[in-house]
């Protein structure tokens, strides 16, 4: 039953999104090895407390969104746009 | 027979008299009764036989913890089984059972298992599972097998009516600042305080009434408290129970909006399955008293002290007339001398001796005794009673009904709910709430105290605490000490003399007695976890609300430790019993999933089309003519669209608008192929892979012009790639200059396909230039005018192998498209094509769907090699060739032939070889159709190795579950105009 206040759109129910995946990887270059891809895709961290994960407002503006959020309860501190400039614009607009 | 309903008692409607029928017998209540009371009004002493034993058994309670007077209520397709008669309402007309067994609860032939009790003990089934050592060891299942239909007879509750619900359920969702759990005088006080500090306040509760345990006070009168509630604004949810509590202060309810009526309303759903978001919660629950075991204490006539308190001041029966209440605690003795007002003989085993009690002196106290043995075997005869410092029969007490009361349980569960584990506490002999840094505030008698001042005091300090959390007080508050009683409880949870057997029972809705627990801890399942799962106790319906804490205590002394050492299982939701219907809410038959039809899905079916549903869509199946059957009418589609011309709706293929400058790098980096080079006015097919190098979705991109394309997926994938593409521009390549949109619904695309498709297209569109071979050659795209003034997007793309072409317009001309093509279709006898012949087209020409990229395949295995560009990377070139991905032996798609033509085959079919037909085989068949093309049937599918390796070797198709299997041989997918003639016409 989270919450996720979405940076657009405001507080909504986590039934309008969908959860993405660890928000902190670097995808490799698309022309980098098998090796790195590997690593990229399949070697993840299973974290116990605040993770940065990647939401879809799929059911709302279609925004894909940071979000910093505790896998023990689900607490939520922070929600931001994934694309850099976005943020920028969302800081701005504080 | 006489009634037990005594005059002057009772908040019952007395001149409103209702009439019921149990186990075909018709009875009379009265309006405000429960089944329980008006059963037992009627002297109806046993109203089940007990899961295992088939020990009759009659009402323990008055509330959510029975655990013996579980019934079925109503009848064929509104039958309800395991309700509890104490919390159903009765109502006139109401039709209700026993369950467990045969003929009726009074006489049952299955009560011969009573004399088999060792056979059934602690982990009979999973002793049954193993196998009778040393015989059958390793073989158990061949005896459960064999058994297991009589087990199941036996052991079983009552049944589900097997018809569909006729009736409806609810969701419903809502908020507040506050929400109360329970109307006892703790939740009041709570909910009063907030609302009076201008908090919004919603105050749930399961009983029909407000007012909690107070409703069995004898001059206990509600409507003062409901007007000061209903003053304050607070929303009251009666006959709604909060039957679990979840992330961020939601609350789930389950509101039981027509059980208690006997003709519904239709149109009022029978239940409302609400989410309730809260900023607080407040729990005011209540506590259960357990009961105590001892030998045949679970003769129908033994009752809880609280609820035969219920049944005289609350319903007006008198629910014996020699009692005899054992105890440990204070807790009863204002129920005994209101029994004994009320004209009952009383007698009080207390099996302490050293405490003070003011009395009137109504009734007899017998300390240091507690309760040893029953006699009867239907009913209460007398009841054998011991000293409690050495258990040992002492005197018989003549009796017909035996109250128990071995303290009392706090209902923690709520909290458990949300992982907070309570605390033992010595002194009250129970679990107690822990705190929780959630604003869930545990209030009145759920944490542990006794007397309703205390409880009011804890209900205001509840509401400060909420506050205080919430940030609008800052105030100081207490919570009085838990317990309350002037004399402190002693543990008492069996009484048994070590040299006897007994069947004392801890668990009565399953059955667990004592000596299961014994068992358990002599054969190694001494965690309470293992005992739980080992012995079922507390794992019926009623979660063992009144007898886990005895179950909990025997292990803690068979282990010599402390209960809190032991432990306690987790409760988890639901408290009580949700129904199915309630959780599905309005999500059934074809509300279940949401519906999707295309623009001309009405011109489709005015025009004879047989749906089917493709993902959420419904999508032309085939247009019979008169008489045709499914098969006939897709050969025909099929074959007269390979002889003249057939059009098909293809909307629902998804459609995303691809903009920007940067579109042609994007689609680079996405597609497998090249896609840099594509000129305006051309589309091209592309493949889609994952991160992981496995195929992910196909279909076509057109290039509008320099910088905006048209794509199209394939139905099933549609929101995957949709999401897939914003995720990759907005997470990975955000320097990208480019913008994606769904068009899926504002775009309505049909296939015109077959040798007469051109002369069809130029008849419908407004300059016949357009279509010519040299204007739209193969994979050519234009955007022109259907006559009528119609825009129009057209592509020559075929997914039949055929001369065709895709035409879309905005949806809103979808209808007028569909009148125009058709009345030229016909004109070369052309036909309507649903989607099994577009099946048939494909399978033969060898073109993969969904069936065949079903996630575990790659480029090479769906033999597209040529597809992957080797001059660029892309999305999964890095992986598409990692490690078993590599392997020569994978399975590669090939086409299937019959070996004898006349032979048919299903999709899934398991591919071997001749000598060796077994498990997964060597391949797989994905599709199959009857080819109109070649007079046989044929499939696609994969093998390993593929067709180079088994090109001349006859197979085997196995196909276990259909019990089939015929020969087959392997042939190119490409089972029709291989070099693509048609296609280039
Ligand atoms: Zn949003």
């Amino acid at each position: 039953m989270i919450r996720i206040n979405c940076p657009y759109c405001g507080e909504r129910d986590h039934s309008e999104f969908s959860y993405g995946g660890d928000a902190t990887i670097n995808y490799p270059s698309l022309d980098a090895s098998e090796k790195e891809w590997t690593e990229a895709i399949f070697f993840r961290k299973n974290i116990k407390g605040f993770q940065f994960e990647t939401w879809h407002h799929s059911n709302g503006c279609r925004m894909w969104l940071v979000v910093e959020r505790s896998t023990v309860t689900h607490e939520i501190k922070s929600v931001k746009p994934c694309h850099p400039d976005l943020q920028k614009v969302v800081e701005n607009n504080k | 027979m006489k009634t037990r309903r005594i005059d002057n008692y009772g908040k019952i409607n007395r001149d409103k008299i209702l009439s019921f029928r149990w186990d075909k017998k018709d009875y009379k209540g009265f309006e405000g009764d429960t089944l329980a009371s008006a059963l037992l009004a009627n002297n109806i002493g046993i109203v089940g036989r007990s899961f295992k034993y088939h020990r009759p058994r009659g009402i323990f309670s008055s509330g959510v913890e029975e655990s013996g007077a579980l019934v079925t209520i109503g009848s064929k397709d509104r039958r309800d089984p395991n309700v509890r008669a104490t919390t159903q309402e009765l109502y006139n007309g109401l039709e209700a059972s026993g369950q467990n067994a045969f003929p009726n609860v009074n006489f049952d032939l299955a009560g011969i298992n009573n004399y088999l009790g060792r056979f059934f003990a602690a982990g009979f089934y999973y002793k049954t599972f193993m196998g009778i050592p040393p015989l059958e060891w390793g073989r158990g299942t061949a005896i459960w097998m064999f058994f297991e239909k009589f087990i199941r007879k036996a052991a079983g509750m009552g049944s589900a009516s097997e018809l569909p619900d006729p009736d409806s359920y609810e969701h419903a969702h809502d908020f507040c600042d506050l929400i109360v759990v329970g109307s006892g005088p703790a939740g009041v006080a709570a909910a009063i305080e907030a609302a009076e500090k201008k908090l919004d306040v919603i105050l749930v509760e399961q009983d029909s009434l407000v007012g909690g345990d107070q409703l069995a006070e004898n001059n206990f009168d509600n409507s003062q408290i409901k007007n000061q509630l209903g003053n304050l604004g607070i929303k009251i949810m009666t006959r709604t129970t909060a039957f679990g509590l979840y992330d961020n202060c939601v609350v789930g309810l389950l509101e039981r909006v027509t059980d208690h009526i006997s003709a519904p309303n239709v149109n009022i759903p029978r239940q409302r399955f609400w989410t309730i978001r809260a900023k607080h919660i407040i729990v005011g629950a209540g506590a259960i008293e357990r009961h105590i075991a001892f030998n045949n204490n679970d003769i129908p006539g033994v009752m809880t002290v609280n609820a035969s308190k219920h049944y005289l001041n609350r319903y007006g029966v008198l629910t014996g007339k020699r009692i005899v209440i054992a105890t440990n605690n204070d807790s009863v003795y204002e129920t005994a001398h209101q029994l004994s007002e009320a004209g009952a003989n009383v007698t009080v085993l207390d099996s302490r001796t050293n405490f003070e009690i003011e009395t009137n002196k109504s009734f007899e106290i017998r300390k240091g005794y507690v309760p040893y043995n029953i006699n009867g075997s239907k009913k209460i005869d007398s009841l054998d009673i011991s000293k409690s410092e050495t258990i040992n029969k002492s005197e018989t007490i003549n009796c017909d009904q035996v109250l128990l009361s071995g303290g009392w349980s706090p209902a923690v569960h709520l909290l458990s709910h949300r992982g907070v584990k309570p605390k033992w506490d010595y002194n009250n002999a129970c679990f107690l709430p822990s705190d929780t840094k959630e604003n869930i505030t545990m209030v009145g008698s759920s944490r542990g105290l006794w007397n309703k001042n205390d409880c009011i005091a804890s209900g205001i300090a509840g509401t400060i605490d909420a506050l205080n959390r919430l940030g609008i007080s800052k105030t100081n508050y207490f919570f009085p000490k838990p317990g309350g009683w002037k004399n402190p409880i002693q543990p008492l949870y069996e009484v048994k003399n070590k040299k006897s057997r007994s069947k004392s029972f801890v668990d009565y809705q399953h059955d667990v007695t004592t000596d299961d627990v014994r068992l358990a801890h002599r054969e190694g399942f001494i965690s309470v976890e293992h005992l739980k799962r080992y012995t079922t106790l507390g794992m019926a319906n009623d979660q063992g609300k009144m007898g886990n804490i005895i179950g909990l205590s025997l292990m803690a002394d068979l282990l010599n430790k402390e209960i809190p050492e032991v432990g306690t299982t987790v409760f988890r939701p639901p408290y009580t019993p949700v129904s199915i219907g309630a959780l599905s809410g309005r999500n059934v038959g074809k509300h279940f999933r949401p519906l999707r039809v295309t623009p001309m899905h009405q011109w489709n079916i005015d025009h004879g089309a047989k749906m089917i549903e493709v993902g959420l869509y419904q999508r032309p199946w085939y247009y019979p003519k008169k008489n045709e059957t499914l098969s006939d009418s897709y050969i025909r589609e099929a074959s007269t669209v390979r002889k003249t011309v057939g059009i098909c709706d293809v909307t629902s293929l998804g459609k995303i608008a691809i903009q920007g400058p940067d579109s042609t790098e994007f689609l680079n980096r996405i597609y497998s192929n090249d896609f840099s080079n594509l000129q305006v006015g051309k589309a091209r097919y592309g493949i889609m892979l994952r991160d992981d190098g496995i195929v992910m979705d196909d279909g076509t991109s057109w290039r509008l012009a320099e910088n905006e394309y048209f794509m199209t997926t394939s139905t099933g994938e549609a929101a995957k790639v949709m999401s897939w593409l914003e995720e990759l521009l907005q997470t990975r390549w955000t320097d990208l200059n480019v913008n994606v949109t769904s068009v899926s619904e504002q775009w309505a695309g049909v296939s015109v396909a077959g040798p007469k498709s051109r002369e069809v297209l130029n008849n419908c569109v407004d300059d016949s230039l357009v279509v010519t071979n040299n204007n739209l050659p193969f994979m050519g795209v234009t955007s022109t005018l259907l006559k009528g003034n119609i825009p129009c997007r057209i592509a020559r793309i075929s997914f039949s192998g055929e001369l065709a072409f895709e035409v879309y317009v905005k949806s809103d001309f979808a209808n007028t498209m569909m009148d125009l093509l058709w009345e030229n279709t016909k004109k070369y006898e052309g036909c309507l094509y649903g989607l099994e012949a577009l099946g048939a087209l494909r399978v033969e020409k060898g073109h993969v769907t969904v069936a065949e990229l079903d996630g575990r395949v790659t480029i090479d295995d769906a033999g597209l090699s040529k597809m992957a560009s080797t001059k660029k990377s892309y999305i999964g070139s890095a992986m598409r060739k990692r490690g078993v991905l590599k392997n020569k032996d994978r399975e590669i798609l090939v086409g299937f032939f019959p070996t004898n033509l006349k032979e048919t085959f299903n999709a899934g079919t398991i591919v071997c070889e001749k000598n060796n037909i077994k498990g997964q085989g060597i391949g797989r068949i994905t599709s199959v159709t009857y080819s109109p093309e070649l007079g046989h049937w044929i499939g696609l599918g994969f093998v390993k190795g593929g067709l180079d390796k088994w090109k001349d070797t006859n197979l085997v198709g196995a196909d276990p579950v259909r019990n089939k299997q015929m020969n087959l041989k392997v042939v190119s997918p490409h089972m029709i105009d291989p070099k693509g003639e048609r296609m280039y016409a």
